[in-house]
């Protein structure tokens, strides 16, 4: 799997998602700098990571979906390739139009840093081929501004075509207002677009990945990737 | 000299903090009297946060020294050696007098300009710690305060992306005028790039690095050297305004030169900003420093070399560099979009001349405006020494089960959770342990070493006897790097005191650093960096004298460190050390009695080192399963700690002779909780090292069952410790 991690200024979780793929992966992902026109050649999976593109000072997100690099990230998932957009990068994903909705502040308008439990909904996906659908995972969260909001049909449609891959759930499963740390609508952790090609999700998969750092539960995500290009190869 | 600036008057010389012998002083040395621009620069580098006049002569008794020190005092920050060619750098920083002014924004600046300590000497930073003290809860300011420091912390940290891993909370009435702000960075560099402040050879290009120049934080530094009145909201706007986003980039473009070998010296600029950076390079170098303010970016127009020189702008530089690398350097600044601008240079004269619209603002020595600045040892008196309390005569209020539940609901004692969640504490991928042990460990690189941080003091031990509460600060940043397996290493200290000029509160400050000192030479545990605050003191009411110490421990493998959680079912508790039911100072005393005296527990300081080496075998050579040290609040809060980070109970029994109130809350140092599955292994071991060990009862179940009280289910424990701070901050102001 040869992957591209978009960095822009003031992306911070860039070398936590590198060492998640290589370690993963078992190949270096190429950092691409935001004001490239293009991505390396042959990517097979695109990452915009975390972070706080420059500062956030506007909407999160709003300026960094208009970088010169974004227009070769959207061709690029036009023609069907894998966008995983992680936390920031989710924020710069909708701004960018590859996603629906918005994030807007948490409900408790504070910046939450703490473990979560996600259900996974589907299992037959590029993302989550590594776990089981209905299987419980626990990441982390780092954010002030994750609470995700789409008007009605939007939600209805995320919910019929089954875009919503991962949901803040309690350590059982169960969806539950007290297990949803930002409010978000559903309980949405992460969605996928309507050619299911493009995930965007607030959780942190790359920093539980190592088991001899106490967890291991975002490995699935990457592994079902690596699984996902061995299985096309 | 050009003068539309204001005349040089009385008024304007106290406005600026110099006192009448002061003023005589700057007249000696410079032969005439100084141009208003000179006066600021006086003003800037001779007030106490710069120049740690009435500390510097105290401070130079501390052992700084160690095979594995690479770097002390007097650098932006300190550097030991960690082996396998790396080395860490780290320091810890107050920001106490702006965080009272505006919250969020002093807090914010305080934690960007400990990371800019940081990484100016080539360290990329991997962990922050926090230390705040505030007001009484009821004090209708402590709650806006708290907010908005966590926010700023939160605001700044999270962007930069940097994990705050650890740090401490306390609330005492004697902060409700000054609350503190101890921020302590931690970065990681190869041991042969660190990066120096004193600048080198004549005629060198002085580079301007970062953010423009504003008029923020003018005078920061010497509104932080003096005590507050009622006015003190009035300072607001001498506080500086955060960009963490800029910090971010700074960092980068700064590591980036670095490792393009561009780069002769470095410095940031903080407290009095140009003035303090040009003034230190140079006089570290033994050189002179020409500048030209007409090259410096600024953000508005119009500014003026008073402004300039005084601004405290946030995210800038200050840097010599290699003339042949200019291009390179510069165009590495612009790809992070950042203002590169040469503005001065080095001269053989040892002047510092400072120019502006074609004319010389100023002309002065640069050695006795920084490091040959004025020096006092100002009278101190000796703080009364209190009675030993005799636990017998303090009767309990009640029994302990209900002080238990009470104490461990406290806003001292209490879950943090609130305050450590609005900090990113996992980012970089390395945080071993989180918030809420003894030490926070973070991993280096890819392992398997690791470092333990923790930030301590205990203030109103310090009050009551400050050597001793000195003494004790030390140890217990010892005892809890120890107590997650590391092996301490070297501290930072950050003096928090009231107004020097006062005998009482010198006598403070003496007596802590006296103690600092006798803990630091016994436990071999020297102190590479430090700042002190002094004045933080209003309408003549001092804060609690406290002497914060960042500790940095390393442990060789990361997987091994020991955490405070019970481990498993029937597991033998143990506790190493006396106990002997000390109460005096204690928080049982305080909160459950309300009486606050009594001398502090002593420290024995070869007991620490022989209680502490004994702990750390254990947790090396797999012994122990779970290992929480005892402090505040004493042993059974220690135990509940571990009941609680584990869902685990246990059965406990005190030995016979001591009263149970004083046996399970006294807070005699040197004691640690293990826990074992091969006790008698333990025991052996306890013995031939001639450490007292006690036997308190065995882990199991989900309730803590202590001989002749009512059981104490864990789950509701629980919720006593984590609902207190968010219910706090929940309620209306």
């Amino acid at each position: 799997m040869k992957s591209a991690v978009i960095v822009f200024p003031g992306i911070n979780r860039e070398r936590d998602m590198a060492r998640a793929l290589k370690l993963i992966s078992g190949r270096e992902p190429a950092m691409v700098w935001h004001t490239e026109p293009e991505l390396p050649g042959r990517t097979d999976l695109v990452v915009i990571p975390g972070g706080f593109s420059y500062g956030d000072y506007l909407r999160c997100g709003a300026i960094a979906a208009r970088a010169p690099i974004m227009n070769a990230v959207r061709r690029f998932a036009q023609n069907g390739g894998l966008v995983l957009a992680v936390c920031n990068g989710f924020q710069i994903a909708c701004e960018a139009g590859l996603l629906p909705g918005v994030l807007m502040r948490n409900a408790q308008l504070r910046f939450i840093c703490r473990d979560v439990y996600l259900r996974v909904e589907r299992s037959d996906t590029a993302f989550t081929g590594g776990y089981n659908a209905g299987q419980v995972i626990r990441v982390p969260v780092a954010h002030g501004e994750g609470n995700y909001i789409a008007d009605g049909e939007t939600i209805a449609r995320l919910e019929g075509e089954g875009r919503v891959l991962f949901r803040y759930s309690s350590p059982d499963g169960m969806i539950d207002p007290n297990w949803n740390h930002n409010g978000a609508m559903n309980g949405i952790a992460g969605i996928v677009n309507e050619q299911g090609n493009v995930l965007g999700m607030m959780p942190h998969p790359e920093n539980h990945v190592e088991a001899s750092m106490g967890r291991t539960d975002g490995r699935g995500l990457f592994a079902g990737l690596v699984d996902h290009f061995q299985q096309a190869a | 000299m050009i003068s539309n600036e204001p005349a040089v008057t009385p008024e304007l010389i106290a406005q600026h903090g110099l006192k009448p012998d002061e003023y005589a002083r700057l007249l000696k040395l410079i032969g005439r009297a100084p141009s208003f621009t000179e006066l600021g620069i006086f003003s800037a580098m001779w007030n106490e946060h710069c120049s740690y006049k009435s500390s510097r002569i105290h401070l130079r008794t501390l052992p700084t020294k160690a095979p594995w020190v690479i770097q002390g005092p007097g650098e932006n920050a300190g550097v030991i050696d960690i082996g396998g060619g790396l080395a860490v750098v780290f320091k810890m920083e107050s920001h106490n007098h702006p965080s009272y002014i505006e919250p969020y924004q002093g807090a914010a600046t305080g934690v960007g300009g400990i990371l800019r300590d940081v990484f100016t000497m080539g360290a990329r930073p991997i962990a922050c710690l926090d230390a705040l003290s505030f007001g009484d809860p009821k004090n209708p300011k402590t709650r806006a305060l708290l907010g908005g420091v966590v926010a700023g912390i939160g605001g700044y940290g999270n962007s930069f992306g940097v994990p705050t891993v650890g740090g401490e909370v306390r609330f005492d009435r004697r902060y409700d005028g000054n609350c503190l702000v101890n921020a302590m960075a931690v970065g990681l560099a190869d041991a042969d790039k660190i990066f120096y402040s004193a600048a080198s050879g004549v005629g060198m290009p002085i580079v301007y690095l970062g953010s423009k120049t504003g008029r923020d934080g003018i005078h920061g530094a010497t509104m932080a050297s003096a005590e507050f009145g009622a006015d003190a909201e009035e300072k607001r706007p001498t506080v500086q305004v955060g960009d963490p986003f800029s910090e971010k980039l700074l960092l980068e473009a700064c590591l980036e030169i670095m490792a393009r070998g561009c780069v002769v010296a470095i410095q940031d600029m903080g407290a009095a900003g140009l003035t303090s950076s040009a003034v230190e390079m140079g006089a570290k170098g033994g050189l002179g420093v020409t500048l030209d303010l007409d090259k410096v970016p600024c953000r508005e127009a119009g500014m003026s070399a008073y402004e300039m020189m005084l601004s405290e702008s946030q995210e800038r530089m200050l840097m010599v560099l290699k003339p042949e690398k200019e291009k390179e350097a510069e165009a590495i600044f612009h790809k992070w979009g950042l203002d590169f601008a040469i503005v001065g240079e080095t001269t053989p004269t040892k002047r510092f001349i400072v120019r502006h619209g074609g004319a010389v603002m100023a002309d002065l020595p640069i050695k006795e405006l920084g490091d040959e600045a004025p020096l006092y040892d100002r009278p101190f008196v000796e703080s009364a020494k209190q009675p030993v309390l005799d636990p017998a005569s303090v009767a309990p209020p009640m029994d302990v089960a209900d002080a238990l539940e009470k104490l461990i609901g406290l806003p001292d004692l209490c879950s943090k959770r609130w305050i450590f969640e609005q900090y990113d504490h996992v980012i970089l991928g390395n945080t071993v342990q989180r918030p809420g042990g003894d030490a926070a460990v973070v991993r280096i690189l890819d392992g398997p070493k690791a470092l333990a941080l923790t930030a301590d003091v205990t203030p109103r031990y310090c009050e009551a006897d400050p050597f001793e509460g000195g003494k004790q600060a030390v140890a217990e940043a010892w005892r809890n790097l120890t107590a997650v397996g590391a092996r301490p290493l070297a501290l930072t200290d950050n003096l928090n005191f009231g107004n020097p000029e006062r005998p009482e509160i010198m006598g403070q400050l003496v007596g802590c650093i006296r103690g600092i000192g006798e803990a630091a030479r016994a436990l071999d545990f020297p102190i590479v960096s430090g700042n002190v605050s002094l004045y933080n003191e209003t309408n003549g009411r001092a804060i609690l004298p406290t002497p914060t110490v960042g500790g940095v421990g390393v442990l060789d493998a990361f997987t091994r460190s020991a955490r405070i959680a019970f481990a498993a079912e029937g597991e033998a508790i143990l506790l190493v050390g006396e106990t002997r039911g000390w109460l005096g100072q204690s928080i049982y005393l305080r909160d459950i009695c309300g009486r606050e005296e009594g001398a502090p527990p002593p420290v024995d300081l070869a007991a620490e080192r022989r209680h502490g080496d004994f702990v750390r075998a254990l947790i090396g050579d797999g012994l122990a399963t779970a290992v929480h040290d005892v402090s505040d609040g004493g042993l059974l809060v220690a135990l509940a700690e571990m009941a609680m980070a584990s869902g685990i109970g246990a059965v406990l029994e005190a030995p016979a002779g001591l009263p149970a109130h004083a046996f399970w809350f006294g807070e005699d140092q040197a004691r640690y909780v293990v826990t074992a599955k091969d006790s008698e292994t333990v025991a052996l071991r306890a013995k031939a090292a001639a450490v007292p060990l006690l036997r308190l009862g065995a882990t199991g179940g989900s309730v803590l069952m202590l001989a002749g009280e009512r059981l104490l289910p864990v789950e509701e424990l629980k919720k006593l410790f984590e609902n207190w701070l968010p219910a706090y901050m929940a309620a209306p102001a």
